[in-house]
């Protein structure tokens, strides 16, 4: 270990962005259940998260305020009546993450809502998940999310996980004429007189029309928009102006809002991600401490000693201490406006132009892989889908570039939560990676093998086309970037079936990179996790 | 015309019970009072002598077991067929079976049974869960009496995978295309056959071959 003091080199201390110089201390990196500790080349720019925003000093009076107060709507009392249909819509376990400590602010939010409809006679209440296509969330987890007491008072019958799948559970609110596109949504919600949607935004791709063009729709009405054609038109999905996901769920949600009654309750967090013990992982290592170092190397040594299902236990049973930075209410466009105002204010960190090679560090978690494992297809769409898109329409890596992904790039599955991943990493991936003729070729398959909705609607599994989504989702930045490398990669055949190529190790990889794109080729990393935006100027 | 069939076997599949169930209803169900006392005596202390046959060599059991059906008319066999799904086989269905079925036709399988039972006591069933077709052993009738023999080839083991394949080939659909489902290592012809296998509730050699080679398991309740 190098001595503090020549690390401590002069910087901007309020900078997010340093220049790496000779003697710059190593980079502490995600790699999966492991921490990578790397010296990166002079000059390479490294771009660190926001410090996390201060706050709310009160959640429940802030939730109070924010449904007193709505953005182009009437305040939420106001809409109760007694003996009316209320459905609550509820974020599923997909954000944040990590999951956040308790009480999850989810929670907050239903104990005042619920509150407010005994107070104005409303007592035909029901709370839905709002997982889509997403795996069910099981008993301790939705315990968890709402807090023992409203668990007790609504689970089973009035608090359940949506069911595309559910033959009778879905209404078709408007249909293109062509029949292609389908608005469809969850029948209890299409039935309610009002439906309060509880969000949880933890990146801005969240909430706004998605919240419900997405969360409580089926299959037919996500094909709208969960397509390889939309994703290679989209620049950024962070960024609504660039987004024709964004875009397509736009107009999904207007139909919506045209046919039913939606009051949208917005939260905003910071990303204050790692509690007491971890907390050094939110700073530079310019800053790190002479105690901090220690428990890095500690933790780091730990973790590289646990087997790695273990590793995976202790990584996920460490909840995140988010602070809420906002709550805001009312309809659909003008309450999401104020969260995305919020979130760049978190997120975004201005650059200055493209790098020729970009390094991401990839965590054990995605949204998809709460309490599972990261398995190649996640590893894949955390790379290519997530951190690829966050900015705001301008990619970190210039067109043709290489990214560099940190990861073992293990041959993992869950059977539980992803048997139709283990089939098309399998079978479809060997014979082609074209989104296209996969979206073509296989998609029905995936999406109606009855085994597959068995396993969604009365197990934990994903969806049987989830696996093909999770494709698509890369496809933007499949279609941008010349090469991908995976640093660390612990075999052959996972890089080679996503079309990577692989090295032992990062110096290795970014010797690679220079030899494709060049010896005085630019290089940043993005320093995540906490989560950070970059705006690219 | 479906491309595709959904093949499901159906002891331990898509009921609880097994084979050795349905003829201890028969034996219980025949003849006279003295007669089904005995019967029904034998049988219990049989059981145990079918389950360890049955655990060594299905091929075996069906050939010994089915001789105890000799003697019996056809239709006393039909009408107690129809009394003993209402007792036996309706109650041990799987809650989740209709569902699993009714998934498979919406997205078009044809839905065939296909099962080493005897085909007059299946049908009820059959048409309960309305299955389009049944593969099933066919008892041999002499003179409206059972013989106690099965007209060859039996339906189990890798005569599954036969019968599920000419039946595919018969009826011009896509065997690749095809879903099977089993509970039992002895249906691994039968699932390694049709290009969409799936173990339901499977045994210890079943699920470990299911993982081996990846195939979706499922738990039903």
């Amino acid at each position: 270990m190098r001595p503090l003091k020549t690390l401590q080199k002069l910087y901007d201390e309020e900078s997010q962005v340093v220049i790496t110089e000779k003697g710059s201390p190593p980079r502490a990196l995600f790699s999966g259940e492991n921490f990578l500790l790397e010296n990166l080349p002079v000059g390479t720019r490294v771009i660190f998260p926001r410090p996390p925003l201060a706050g709310v000093p009160n959640v429940k009076a802030a939730i109070r305020w924010a449904i007193n107060h709505p953005e182009g709507m009437e305040p939420l009392h106001a809409l109760l009546r007694p003996g009316m249909k209320l459905t609550c819509v509820i974020d599923d376990i997909s954000v944040p993450l990590p999951p956040m400590a308790t009480p999850d602010v989810r929670q907050s939010i239903l104990e005042v809502v619920l509150e407010l409809c005994a107070d104005s006679g409303v007592d035909d209440i029901h709370l839905v998940i709002a997982n889509a296509l997403h795996r069910r969330m099981t008993e301790g987890e939705m315990r968890r999310m709402v807090g023992q007491k409203i668990y007790d008072a609504y689970y089973p019958d009035r608090y359940y996980n949506h069911d595309a799948e559910d033959p009778d559970g879905m209404v078709e609110l408007e249909r293109t004429p062509c029949g292609s596109h389908v608005v469809a949504v969850n029948r209890r919600v299409a039935e309610s007189d009002l439906i309060v949607y509880v969000n949880v935004n933890f990146v801005p791709m969240n909430g706004g029309h998605k919240s419900m063009g997405t969360g409580v729709a089926n299959y037919a009405s996500l094909r709208a928009h969960h397509n390889p054609k939309t994703i290679r038109e989209s620049k950024s999905y962070m960024e609504p102006g660039h987004s024709e996901l964004y875009r397509r769920n736009e107009r999904i949600g207007k139909a919506i809002d045209k046919h039913l009654k939606v009051f949208h309750i917005e939260t905003a967090l910071n990303n204050r991600m790692f509690g007491p013990g971890v907390d050094f992982l939110h700073k530079k290592e310019e800053d790190y401490t002479e105690g901090d170092r220690l428990k890095f190397h500690a933790m780091r040594y730990a973790l590289s000693k646990m087997p790695r299902a273990a590793a995976r236990k202790v990584l996920n049973s460490i909840p995140a201490p988010y602070d809420v930075t906002g709550v805001f209410a009312g309809a659909t466009e003008p309450t999401h406006a104020k969260t995305l105002e919020k979130s760049w204010q978190q997120y975004v960190v201005p650059v200055q132009g493209q790098s020729d090679i970009v390094i991401f560090p990839i965590p054990f978690i995605s949204p998809y892989s709460v309490n599972s494992i990261l398995n190649p297809l996640l590893v894949q769409v955390m790379g290519l889908g997530y951190f690829f898109n966050l900015n705001r329409g301008v990619p970190l890596v210039k067109k043709g570039g290489v990214l560099i992904l940190t990861h073992p790039a293990f041959d993992e599955f869950d059977p539980v939560q992803h048997p139709s991943y283990i089939e098309f990493f399998n079978r479809v991936l060997p014979e082609t990676r074209d989104a296209v003729q996969i979206e073509q070729k296989y998609e029905r398959e995936f999406a109606e093998n009855p085994s597959y909705v068995h396993l969604y609607r009365k197990g934990n599994a994903y969806h049987g086309v989830h696996p093909l989504y999770m494709w698509y989702w890369g496809e933007n930045g499949r279609q941008h970037v010349g090469k991908v490398i995976v640093a660390g990669a612990e075999n052959n055949h996972v890089p080679a079936l996503l079309g990577w190529d692989r090295t032992d190790t990062l110096t290795e990889a970014i010797e690679e990179a220079r030899g494709f794109m060049g010896r005085s080729a630019s290089i940043s990393l993005l320093r995540i996790a906490p989560t950070v935006m970059v705006d690219v100027k | 015309m479906p491309a595709k069939a959904a093949f499901y076997d159906v002891d331990g599949t898509l009921v609880k019970t097994n084979v050795v169930h349905v003829y201890a209803y028969y034996a219980m169900n025949r003849g006279s009072l003295l007669g089904t006392l005995g019967r029904t005596l034998s049988t219990a202390a049989s059981v145990p002598l079918f389950a360890a046959m049955d655990a060594v060599n299905r091929k075996a059991f069906n050939e010994f077991f089915y001789r105890y059906y000799a003697g019996l008319s056809e239709d006393r066999l039909v009408s107690i067929a129809e009394d003993m799904f209402e007792d036996v086989l309706k109650p041990a269905l799987y809650e989740q079976t209709r569902d699993l079925i009714d998934q498979a036709r919406r997205v078009g399988c044809r839905i065939v049974l296909v099962t080493g039972a005897l085909d007059f006591s299946m049908r009820p069933l059959a048409r309960y869960l309305g299955a389009d077709d049944m593969i099933a052993n066919k008892m041999q009738f002499v003179g409206g009496k059972a013989t106690g023999k099965v007209i060859p080839p039996i339906i189990e083991g890798a005569n599954k995978a036969n019968a599920i394949r000419s039946y595919c080939v018969r009826e011009g659909l896509a065997l690749e295309q095809c879903h099977g489902y089993s509970d039992s290592a002895s249906d691994y012809a039968m699932l390694s056959v049709v290009g969409r296998p799936t173990a339901v509730n499977p045994d210890m050699r079943l699920r470990s071959i299911a993982r081996a080679y990846n195939w979706p398991i499922l738990d039903l309740k």
